[in-house]
């Protein structure tokens, strides 16, 4: 334990235990995949394509060889983050990434955004007015939160507020007219109307985001809200906050110092695995209002029973979540010195 | 039931182990919760099992319930409109393939009750005894089982439902059973985790110890002595990953990979039919299953939420504490004095 407290030793560490969890993730990716018997090509194109044509497509992609063969050939490829070519319409999985994961991007930073924005001090106030009526109140809208599926809310919402009020639209990601407008820079495309200074544009894209967003935001807002107000509970009993109102600090501020900071840190930490949440809700919000994201085209390769397209969309995904809650643990040794031990 | 009873009864049982009420028929160690809680707790846990029960029981009443079939599309006066409005024929209107939403959406319930419960059977029937042995026996059997399960708890859940839907339909067949599969991957490294810990920590339990010291084999440790303890902390689990298996299974019908409209009723599947409806105004057909799935899920989360409430140790030692602060009401509450108890026995066993 003679490395406990240094910050590059306990980074320097997590990488390193981030290489087989990699590993085995991607082994269970591909035994998932493959372990249905026949090949990609046969379940893809079989009854489409001639025998002969078959074969060759098999041959040309080296599906004829042995399965270690392959599985080591697909390790060796993720590791140059090379995730193969979709069998359907040929396009690399690294394109794909590029065309869509803006949109699935931005629909997620918001939807993180708004739901800290609006969990938070929810929480606080659940946690602060524990089993009061206001606690209950907000107790079941984080209930009701989790429990109403995106697609659900998202169909209420373009139902009630693009239909009925015509407020704003009900699908989409941008109107056609800016989409046609816009230059390519980061692929991004509200990113990329501001360059131009298209503000019209991105207050288009702003509207259409706003629905989605918000759905899928309520998804992940209940369990800020829980987490919160359980912290806030247990900081409040917390022999720190006892010592600080036996020193004769005030009240207000022993609540928003002592009790709401110390709240607060753990929400870093389960960041990490709401990023897992977001990314599923993505998929299902992405489909509610046709957003041009990874999860619309993950379906379209689920649909077309593309294997390829489905194995290379999957392994992308996962490793994002654990690129994401190994910078999220990092974050969380930075900012809490006690995580580091 | 009995032999239970008497182990967990033992002096040094874990500290996380179930209800302050040792002794005492299977009746009232259910109730034990109920008549514990009280304020919100109670109300949350009350409403909870009443949404829950009422949900049981439209699912075994459905065909009684229900005016029509799930897949009746026509009537004596011949064939339902399409898309139709809520009217005496069709109290919830129809969908766009003309069958009536009102029959549909209360057949849903068979389905989620039906998959749900085998969901739920399935994972605990694979993650419990693979967490019992993985953390009773330990060594590189223990570590490829948590670098497996760890693996599959950091990918997003619905994306392995997704995958596991999508290769279980393309190789074996679609259906009520395969869809249970398919959710129950998920579920798995939940029970496998949760069991796992208890086990690693009950495993140096004096009785544990004792039970070695008789000479009694491995399989006779878990079996009659580990198992009843570490299954105490699964109840709140299983109600909560029910809840959760309900979303999972509807997310799975919605993007289509779920159970095929002509073999049951899903709640997930035809709210996907409902998008396109939800553009033209239609209302009727997202409204009635999406409610279906929230009161589901909201009934049985708050009850997961209450029972955990109640029987949490960490939060009962809290309202311990609160006198001090709030100096009000919970000094008569019947969570004070076994409250105490499970802090005694943490620090003896430390």
């Amino acid at each position: 334990m003679s490395r406990a407290g240094s910050l590059r030793g306990y980074i320097l560490i997590r990488i390193a235990l981030m290489v087989p969890m990699v590993w085995v993730l991607l082994t269970v990716v591909f035994l998932m995949m493959r372990v249905a018997p026949g090949d990609p090509i046969s379940a893809t194109l079989g009854g489409k394509l001639s025998p002969a044509d078959l074969d060759e497509r098999r041959e040309a992609l080296g599906f004829d060889r042995s399965l270690f063969v392959q599985y080591l050939e697909y390790l060796w490829d993720a590791v140059r983050f090379q995730f193969g070519t979709t069998i359907t319409d040929g396009q690399t999985i690294g394109s794909i990434l590029v065309e869509n994961g803006g949109a699935t991007l931005t629909l997620t930073v918001a939807a993180l955004v708004f739901a800290l924005v609006v969990g938070l001090p929810l929480g606080l106030i659940a946690g602060r007015y524990r089993e009061t009526l206001p606690d209950a109140a907000i107790r079941i809208f984080a209930i009701l939160g989790y429990a109403a599926p995106p697609f659900f809310i998202g169909l209420l919402a373009q139902l009630l507020f693009a239909k009925n009020l015509d407020w704003l639209p009900a699908s989409k990601m941008a109107s056609p007219i800016v989409q046609a407008q816009a230059e390519t820079y980061t692929h991004i495309l509200i990113i990329d109307l501001a360059i131009d200074g298209n503000w019209d544009g991105v207050w288009d894209v702003v509207k259409h985001l706003i629905l989605p967003a918000v759905t899928l935001g309520l998804l992940v807002m209940g369990v800020f809200i829980r987490l919160v107000r359980v912290n806030v509970g247990q900081a409040l009993g917390g022999d720190y906050v006892e010592a600080a109102r036996a020193r004769g600090v005030p009240e207000r501020r022993v609540v928003s110092r002592h009790a709401f900071r110390n709240a607060l840190v753990p929400v870093v930490t389960v960041m990490g695995l709401q990023v897992a949440l977001l990314l599923g809700g993505a998929v299902l919000t992405e489909q509610t209002f046709s957003w041009p994201g990874l999860g619309t085209r993950l379906l379209q390769y689920l649909n077309s029973r593309d294997y390829i397209g489905v194995q290379g969309l999957i392994t992308v995904f996962a490793l994002v979540v654990v690129v994401i809650s190994l910078l999220i643990d990092i974050i969380n040794a930075l900012i809490d010195p006690r995580v580091r031990y | 039931m009995t032999a239970t009873t008497s182990v967990t009864g033992t002096p040094d049982k874990a500290p996380e182990a179930g209800p302050p009420k040792r002794r005492g028929g299977l009746l009232s160690r259910i109730t034990a919760p109920y008549r514990q809680s009280h304020g919100i707790q109670r109300f949350m846990l009350v409403s909870g099992t009443a949404i829950s029960l009422a949900m049981i029981l439209m699912a075994i009443f459905a065909p009684l319930l229900a005016p029509y079939g799930f897949d009746t599309y026509q009537d004596a006066d011949g064939r339902f409109p399409t898309q139709g409005e809520p009217s005496d024929r069709n109290p919830w209107g129809t969908t766009v393939q003309g069958f009536d939403v009102m029959s549909r959406a209360i057949f849903g319930a068979r389905t989620a009750v039906e998959v749900v419960l085998l969901a739920v059977a399935f994972s605990l029937m694979i993650g419990v005894p693979l967490g019992l042995i993985s953390g009773y026996i330990g060594g590189w059997l223990d570590r490829v089982l948590v670098l497996i399960m760890d693996a599959l708890f950091a990918f997003p859940y619905l994306l392995l439902a997704i995958v596991a839907a999508f290769l279980l339909s393309n190789t074996i067949d679609s259906g009520i059973v395969v869809t249970a599969i398919a959710i129950t991957v998920v579920y798995v490294p939940q029970y496998f985790r949760v069991v796992r810990a208890s086990t690693l920590s009950a495993r140096e339990a004096t009785y544990i110890e004792a039970a070695r010291a008789i000479g009694a084999k491995p399989r006779t440790v878990i079996a009659r002595y580990l198992f009843p303890n570490v299954i105490q902390s699964v109840p709140v689990i299983a109600t909560l990953n029910a809840a959760d298996a309900i979303l999972t299974l509807a997310g799975l019908g919605f993007l289509g990979l779920g159970i095929q409209p002509s073999e049951a009723a899903e709640w997930g599947y035809d709210l996907q039919r409902a998008i396109a409806d939800a553009g033209a105004g239609i209302w009727w057909t997202a409204l009635f299953p999406g409610l279906g799935i929230v009161l589901a899920v909201t009934g049985l989360t708050l009850v997961g939420e209450g029972l955990n409430d109640v029987l949490n140790p960490t939060l009962r030692r809290r309202r311990v504490d609160r006198p001090v602060v709030q100096s009000r009401r919970a000094v008569g509450s019947s969570a004070v004095g076994p409250a105490s108890a499970p802090e005694v026995e943490e620090d003896a066993g430390q």
